[in-house]
């Protein structure tokens, strides 16, 4: 099978998944929501929840990184199905590629979810102009987010004690992305002071961060998931 | 002709352990070899070098004549493992379960549809998800997926855990039918009656060595090396 093809059919399987169980429906969803009404609450402030959204839709997102990459992960161990898939011979950079598109995939639905929310709780203006550049952060950001995720999550599959490690390795190193998209979001959202130029900067980091991950997962899950 | 697992002096280590320990045996097409020991004599260890998943710490080995030192990946394309553990997605179907491992390797829906009928799983139980199955039902699943992976060598440990008397039956059936078909069976079993009957050969593993090796017919009537009776040579009896 190509590479293309193994991880078609990994995120094609992955989806699957989430459709039946619908994880991210029941759970991400409500939990992202409760967090960002939890953070409305504690900046309980007009003037500074605008300024503040587009931080608070990005954290969110981090958090509910942790849950979905988790649980991507919990439902390969649960039966043996890593294990399976290495002995199947499956590609593990289609392995890779798959369950990041598929995480990415369920991700995106969960940013769309939260940028309408933070119009909502926040009082967040969408401008026509910063669209673009908001569509361009959510897809290159998430792409970043969910490489490592997929990085960091096969990683911790196999490990003792997997549900506290993968934050504790996974959080630090999506810091950069957390920084970036929430500055170009707030040049897309024409708060905080971020031009729209700055904002595409930023574009520019997260679309480096996703590719050297991307890259680097590839080449690298197969060792990852040896060693497990 | 080749053998399909050529072994010498073979050890493989977990974590510092070595669970081979200089294992020497050869395995020819068409076989079926039961694996017998007690607990921790190593028989899954083997297994799982056999399947290319451990690497060969020393000695050398071969299957299905590639180098165990350096095609372990190539290896992994052409033999299926079935663990104590079956490999499936609890959230999927039954169809979809089957589906998903015959595309690993480009099986048709024909193909699959075969594999599922080999194992009685044509019926109502292909729309219902695993979750949803009984342990037997989940191994016969398992086992559908085996078959449509059409893999040439089976490494198969406790195949016949959770099955009921029909489904030992099937799975019989299918090794026997799968090694009409050119594939070689290697199996590690607790269950004696069941699995002697089905071998053509006993290999016995004690402290992840062969103590002894030989038709059924011999290995069931004679000491294991550590001086103990076989449980199956004393049911004999």
């Amino acid at each position: 099978m190509t590479l293309i093809a193994v991880a078609r059919l990994m995120a094609a399987k992955d989806l699957r998944v989430e459709l039946r169980s619908r994880v991210v429906l029941n759970q991400v969803l409500p939990f992202a929501a409760v967090v960002m009404v939890l953070f409305g609450f504690a900046l309980d402030n007009d003037g500074i929840l605008p300024q503040v959204a587009p931080g608070l839709i990005w954290l969110a997102t981090m958090f509910s990184l942790l849950i979905v990459v988790q649980r991507a992960f919990a439902v390969e161990a649960a039966d043996g199905a890593l294990d399976a898939l290495q002995v199947a011979g499956v590609r593990p950079a289609g392995i890779f590629l798959g369950k990041a598109a598929a995480l990415a995939v369920q991700l995106f639905v969960l940013q769309i979810g939260l940028v309408f929310g933070s119009v909502l709780l926040f009082n967040s203006k969408l401008h026509p102009g910063g669209l673009v550049l908001l569509l361009v952060t959510l897809v290159a950001a998430t792409l970043g987010m969910t490489f490592v995720g997929t990085i960091y999550g096969g990683l911790a599959a196999g490990a003792t004690g997997r549900e506290t490690l993968l934050p504790l390795l996974l959080l630090p190193v999506v810091a950069p992305v957390l920084i970036g998209a929430t500055r170009a979001t707030e040049a897309s959202l024409s708060v905080g002071g971020t031009s729209m130029r700055e904002g595409w900067a930023w574009i520019a980091l997260l679309a480096t961060f996703a590719t050297l991950f991307g890259i680097g997962g590839s080449l690298a899950f197969g060792s990852l998931l040896e060693d497990q | 002709m080749e053998p399909v697992v050529e072994l010498v002096e073979a050890v493989a280590v977990l974590g510092r352990f070595p669970a081979v320990a200089g294992v020497s045996m050869r395995v020819d097409r068409g076989e079926i070899v039961l694996l017998r020991g007690p607990n921790g004599a190593g028989k899954t260890t083997l297994l799982r070098l056999c399947a290319g998943l451990l690497p060969l710490e020393r000695g050398t080995g071969r299957v299905l004549g590639c180098d165990l030192a350096g095609q372990r990946q190539l290896i992994r394309t052409r033999v299926g493992l079935l663990g104590h553990n079956n490999g499936l997605y609890a959230d999927l179907t039954v169809r979809e379960n089957v589906r998903f491992w015959g595309a690993t390797v480009g099986a048709s829906n024909e193909e699959v549809a075969a594999s599922m009928a080999t194992m009685g799983l044509d019926g109502r139980l292909a729309s219902v998800q695993v979750g949803r199955l009984s342990a037997g039902q989940k191994r016969r699943t398992a086992l559908a997926c085996l078959v449509a992976r059409r893999a040439e060598l089976w490494l198969l440990d406790e195949p016949h855990a959770g099955l009921d008397a029909a489904g030992r039956d099937e799975l019989d059936a299918t090794l026997h039918a799968a090694v009409a078909a050119g594939a070689t069976v290697m199996v590690a079993s607790h269950e004696l009656e069941r699995a002697g009957s089905l071998a053509t050969r006993v290999v016995d593993v004690v402290g992840g060595v062969v103590a002894l090796a030989g038709p059924t017919s011999e290995a069931t009537n004679l000491r294991a090396a550590d001086g103990t009776e076989h449980p199956a040579a004393a049911g004999k009896r």
